[in-house]
Formats: C-alpha cells, structure tokens, sequence
C-alpha cells in the first residue's frame, strides 16, 4: 500500500517547477500579464511541451504518454505553484479527454495524434453546461453550432475549441471558421486567458459518443475539476511558503513577526488547512482512474473543499505580508487572483457541492 | 498510489471476518468500566449493538482473548502479557474494519494501555513491566494520569505537586487536576516537582501512585456534559515506595514526553467522524422541518455537504499518514502534527451541525422526550470541545505545527515572570 505521488511524478513534477523558477519569473509574467511578453509566452508553452505537456494523458497508440491522471493532478499542482501562463487544463487535460471518451475512432485518430505532436491545440467551452449566466448557451443542430459560450479557457492561440450543448453533447469547432467571433475577456487572472465564443451557422464536428450520452461530458468535467484543485493547491503552497518565509525576515517590536503568536497561529491555520488537500486531491485523481464507483463524488469535493482552504490561504498569506501583500510590488496577489479564478471555473463551490449532493442521492 | 494491501491481508481479512462470526453477539459478565481514548467512560454491559446473544465472558477475559489472537497488543512480548508479534499496522487497520463492520467490541483503551504501556515498554525497568503491563494489558489494572495542575496547563512544566524522598520513600504533597477515571483507577502515572533547586524542565520526575495510598484524596469535577467524569486529586504526605520512579530523577519531562506523543495520536479518529457523519446524514434524510426532509433544505444541505468534504479529505489524509507508516522515507511534512487539531476541530464542527440542523430539538438533552439519537449530539459537541482543550489546545497545536513544522521562533520568554 502507498498513498502519495510516485517517484517518477514527483520528478516531473519538480522538473516543471525547476523550468518555471528558471524562464517565467515574476517578472517575466508580469510583462505577459500586461500584454507585453508573447514571444516569452511561446517560449515558456513550447518549453513545456518539449517536456510532454500536451500528451501525458494520449493513448501511446496516438503519439502520448497514456499516464493516469494523478499524474496530470502533480503536474498541474507544478503549473499552479509557478502560475504558469499557459494553457494545461482546458487543452491538455480536459480536451484529449473528451475526445478519448466522447469522439470516434476517426476522431481520435485524428485529434488526439494532432494535439500529441502540437498540430492543433485547443480551448475548452463547457460552462453553459455547468451554470449558464445571461443568456449564454450552445445549440447543436445537425452539424451546425449556433448560440454563445462564456468563460471557454485556455483560448489564446487555440485552433479548436470544445463546446457543449445543454444536453452535454459536445462538438469541435475550427478557429477558421468565418461564423466564429473570439471576444477575449479580462478576469483578475491575468496568467491565463479566457474568452467569449460567438457563433453564427458555424461548423460543428460533433464528437458521436458524447450524444445521448453524458458520460463523457462528465469524466472531462470531473478532470477539470480535480485539475483546477491541484492547481490551486500548489498555488496555496506557494502562497505559506512565502508567509513563513517573510515571517522569519521581517522585524516589528524589534522582533521577527514569525515569532508572534498572532502571525505564527495564522501560518499555521494554512499549512494545517492545505495539507488535507493534497491527499483528497491526489485521492480523487488516482479514483478517476481507477476507482469509478467513488470518482464522482471525489472530483466534486475535492473541488469545492480545496477551493474553501484556498480561499482561506490566499486571504491570510496576504495578511501576514502586511502591507507588502497588498502591492504589486511583492506580486503575491497573482497567485491570490490564480486561486480566485479556479474557485469560479468549472462550477463555483456551491454549484459543485450541489452536484455532490445529486450524485449521492440528496 | 497503490491502495491495495496485497493477497496475505486478504487472507487475513478473511481469517478476522471468521473471529467475528464466531465472537457476534458476545455478551459481557460483570465489568470494569470501560475507558475510551480521551478520557471517556462507557459503564454498564453495553457490549455490542447486535441484537442476538453470543457467547458470554467478561471483559478482563474478553481483552485475553483477543490479546491470544493478535488483535491487541500485538507487538508486546508474550512475558509482558502481549501476543509476541510484528507490529502490523494494516492488520491493525482490517481487524477494526471488521470489528466494526461486525459490532464486535474492540479492545479496552484507556490511559494506562495507551500511554504508559508504551512508555514502560520504552523507559520502564524489568521489574516495572514485569509488575504492571500484564495486568494493565488485561484490564485489571486500570490507570489514571496526574499531569495537569490548576496552575499547570498548557504550561505543564510549571507544576508544583512536590515530591521528596525520605528513608528511601517518597512523600508526595499538592494537587492534580482533569484526572479522567481517577475514580476507577487502581494506579496513577504522574509528573511531580522531586528537584526544586534545578530549572523547571529539570526539576520533574515520573512517579507511579497506588489510588488507595492513604492521604490520597478524589474529589469528582463535574464538567460542562455532566457525564464525562474528570476529578481533582488532592495529595497530603502520600507516601509510596522509592522505587515506584520511571527513569532517573529528573527525567520525568522526557519521559512525560514519549508518552504525550502516544495521547496525541489517539484523538480524532476520521473513521469515527466518518461514522458520525453518515449518521447525520440517515438522521437528515428522516427528520422534516416543515413537512420536508432536512436534507431537500438546500442551505442545510450545503453545511453538510461542506462538512462531508472536509471529513473526506481528513480521511483521505489518515491514508496518507498510514502509509507514511508502512513506507519509511514516505515525507508528510506537518502531516503527523495536524491531526488533534483537524481531527477535534471538525468533530466538534460536525456534531454541531447535527445540533442545528435540528433546531430547538438539537438541545434535548439527557432524557428528554422528543429527544433524538440519545441527546449524542449535544454530548459530543461538548465532549469535543472538552478535547479541543485537553491533551494540548488548539493554540498549543499551533505552535507546534508553526515551530517545529514550519520552522517559526518561538515567543521570547518574558523577563521577570
């Protein structure tokens, strides 16, 4: 018996993180928050593919890796301690995903070879499925899409995008088409980016298994979800981290703050907080994989318990750092904004837990 | 991740599913009460909660049998009264699975078997195991612990009970406090001030009492349950044999301190709170409010959902702990130091909620009509409050956690105080 990560995914995982402290610094993602650093965006995202990014989850028969999805859970853990401004979730996890469960073997043959050697990439659009706000939402007809989706991720430079419809039938879309207006959006999280898809008559390849059938839909979801936790979990580390660090440096009273208790007892509310939550996270991700009767209920709480602490941690390391914690000159509000922005995606807490109570039942 | 426990525990699982079959139903004779870790008592025969009758034994014989069967003191030597085996933590794990899939009653704990057991096992001299860990282990002897004092809390090594050696005897004078089962015990383990001259870790030594030493006196301390039974214990010139010492004079903090360790561990089992939690649930889904099941009520709903994902990760954390046990150089960081913390704090988070979901029916107490699940939720919301406290505070927890896990300096000592 083992509970944990491997020693294969804790050195990739430690490799992403190596890659990041070294080529995206905080200064190099301040310039790509503020719109400046595109050529530094590319090289970062094509550094990580260089690394197998893309295809860690792709059947070995189509180009990937074929690892589990704990595997993807360290790795993106890695992504969130670094706030890597690139596309992971949407593109590489949530869509090989559901084209593996949701497309046919042509589909597959096709898309998931084109995503493993980096000839297509795409952004994912499910939230109307999830919880549609305004008047947002997806039609399928026939093999024409019409109607809007708000909040698609991991949009910037995609070629495809995944869409679904209120029935979870999903299909793939091509950039190209001249229906297809990208409107991006500007959210607090400037590390990745998100975007409006406006569609008129545009053409819909409509992945055959997700019709009538919302098992795929659900797995791709689920992914996501445990996803955006391990993110904001290694965000959250990252966020204490700090916090003790700065606690053992800066002097008040002619003492380290560290070694107030008022300052000590928030550090280590945090740690005892996060800690839980690398193990249902990781618990969730090994239950995705091979566990199905329990992963249901694992990715919805481990998204919505994970977004909590989170919460809790983004708030109380940027108290510790005083003052400092309120600049943009320290930074800390991107992992802040980081943590904020997954707490919404994919279904915001209480969204989530409602879906928790569903599947048990309530 | 592998959470598979491999084919020779399958067999074992197998092997304890056929000691439960044999065992179900078991009916206690007359008993000692029965102590549970954290200090409280369950007395009376409340054996099992299966209906038929099995076999009848007593308690003591009970705790033989499954000490014969490795089900307890597993790894204690056969001369000491134990099974003589490997320690193994995941047939530990399946046999209390089973037991409490089955409502088999599982070992008496206690004090005496939790913490001075091991630190006899560890500490203690030939003589002393001989003398004290069978009887302990069987349930005859039962023990107390005499740590905290009114002016001994959080700071426990300020205390004062004053211990001196005379004609090879000590003298013990002063006072304990929050001594669980004092009442039932046949012996105390407790922390005395034998060093006045030396500095106040120094100072301290471990002392084993008799309950029935003359001058020794327990007053019960009725706490905020009115069940839990603490009592205060008054020494006057209590005089006891000069051997009846663990480790030298003026070791008693270290020694106090190995078995601390042991207390901490035992508080806030997640299987437990998992238990509770699918028993909120069963009492949500029957109760109404206004005609409607509390569980169609969406706000409480998504209190108990939020406690569920909180107890789920607990949980899955426990696992994580267990095979930092079983795979050596496995890091869980401040793992280990959270658990008393998270463990009570959400205990008590969870019977509250099993409080208000209720509403004015949530406070019925003792024999109440209309009175639900016993009154169990208003006495573990308090009972877990009282744990909160006991065995190191939640703010003494994060210390703990922040000093030796986080590496934060500790507060400077004031002067003059």
């Amino acid at each position: 018996m083992y509970f944990g990560l491997s020693e294969e995914q804790v050195f990739f995982q430690d490799n992403v993180k190596k890659f990041l402290e070294d080529q995206a610094s905080l200064d190099v993602i301040r310039r790509i928050a503020a719109g400046e650093g595109d050529d530094l965006q590319k090289e970062i995202h094509q550094g990580l593919i260089n690394l197998g990014l893309n295809s860690l989850l792709i059947p070995e028969e189509y180009g990937g890796l074929e690892l589990d999805l704990l595997f993807a859970a360290a790795v993106s853990e890695g992504l969130g301690a670094g706030i890597a401004p690139i596309p992971f979730i949407g593109s590489y996890v949530m869509a090989p995903l559901a084209i593996m469960h949701g497309g046919n073997d042509a589909q597959k043959e096709n898309y998931l070879n084109k995503i493993s050697s980096n000839k297509v990439r795409f952004g994912v659009g499910l939230t109307e499925y999830i919880a549609a706000r305004e008047d947002a939402g997806v039609e399928i007809t026939g093999n024409k899409v019409n109607g809007r989706a708000l909040f698609a991720i991991d949009g910037d430079n995609a070629t495809h995008f995944i869409l679904a419809d209120s029935e979870g039938a999903m299909c793939i879309i091509d950039v190209s088409d001249p229906g297809i207006e990208i409107v991006k959006l500007t959210a607090v999280d400037k590390t990745r980016g998100y975007f409006e898809i406006v569609l008129k008559e545009v053409n819909a390849e409509v992945l055959e298994n997700s019709v009538n059938n919302k098992d795929p839909i659900t797995k791709t979801i689920d992914a996501g979800r445990i996803m955006l936790a391990a993110d904001s979990v290694g965000a959250s580390q990252v966020m204490i981290d700090k916090s003790v660090e700065y606690a053992k440096e800066r002097k008040q009273f002619g003492r380290v703050i560290g070694s107030f208790q008022a300052v000590k007892h928030m550090c280590a509310e945090m740690a005892a907080e996060l800690e839980p939550c690398y193990a249902i996270v990781w618990h969730a991700a090994h239950c995705f994989s091979n566990v199905p009767e329990e992963a249901r209920l694992m990715a919805c709480q481990s998204k919505s318990h994970v977004s909590e602490v989170g919460k809790m941690v983004s708030k109380k390391a940027t108290e510790v750092h005083g003052g400092m914690g309120f600049t943009d000159l320290l930074g800390l509000h991107y992992w802040f904004k980081r943590i904020g922005m997954n707490r919404q995606l994919l279904g915001s807490p209480e969204i989530v837990r409602e879906e928790a109570g569903r599947i048990q039942g309530f | 991740m592998d959470l598979e426990y491999g084919p020779e525990y399958e067999e074992y699982k197998i092997e304890v599913q056929a000691f439960c079959n044999k065992y179900k139903g078991i009916q206690f004779t007359k008993d000692p009460p029965i102590q549970k870790a954290g200090g409280g008592v369950i007395q009376g025969n409340r054996a099992t909660l299966v209906s038929e009758r099995g076999p009848e034994m007593s308690r003591s014989e009970w705790q033989k049998t499954l000490i014969e069967n490795g089900y307890f003191a597993r790894s204690i030597p056969k001369e000491y009264g134990g099974f003589g085996g490997e320690s193994d933590v995941i047939k530990s794990r399946i046999a209390a699975t089973e037991f409490s899939n089955k409502g088999i009653p599982g070992p008496m704990g206690g004090q005496g078997i939790d913490m001075l057991v091991p630190t006899l096992l560890e500490l203690g001299t030939e003589e002393q195991k001989n003398k004290y860990i069978k009887p302990t282990l069987y349930g005859e002897m039962i023990w107390c612990q005499g740590y905290s004092e009114p002016n001994a809390g959080s700071d426990l090594a300020s205390l004062q009970t004053k211990g001196e050696l005379i004609d090879d005897q000590w003298v013990i004078n002063g006072q304990k406090i929050w001594t669980s089962t004092a009442q039932y015990s046949q012996m105390m383990f407790c922390l005395v001030r034998t060093e006045p001259e030396a500095s106040k870790h120094a100072g301290i030594s471990y002392l084993l009492v008799p309950m029935d030493t003359p001058g020794l006196e327990i007053r019960p301390l009725v706490d905020m349950t009115l069940k839990a039974g603490f009592n205060e214990v008054f020494f006057t010139d209590v005089t006891i044999p000069g051997d009846n010492i663990v480790g030298s004079r003026g070791e008693g903090w270290a020694v106090a301190n190995a078995t601390l360790g042991h207390e901490r561990g035992s508080l806030g089992d997640p299987n437990a709170t998992m238990s509770r939690l699918n028993m909120l649930i069963d009492r949500m889904k029957k109760e109404t409010i206004n005609g409607k099941t509390l569980i169609e009520n969406p706000i409480y709903r998504d209190r108990l959902l939020q406690v569920q994902g909180k107890v789920m990760a607990f949980q899955s954390h426990a696992l994580r702990v267990l095979s930092a046990k079983l795979n050596p150089g496995q890091d869980v960081k401040v793992g280990k130091m959270i658990q008393k913390l998270i463990g009570t704090e959400l205990r008590h988070e969870l019977e509250g909620l099993g409080i208000d979901i209720m509403g004015e029916l949530g406070t019925l107490y003792e024999d109440s009509p209309h009175l639900r699940d016993g009154g169990s939720w208003q006495f573990a919301y308090m009972y877990f409050l009282g744990l909160i406290i006991g065995g190191g505070t939640s703010q003494i927890q994060k210390n703990i956690i922040s000093e030796r896990g986080l590496g934060l300096p500790r507060e400077p000592k004031v002067q003059g105080v």
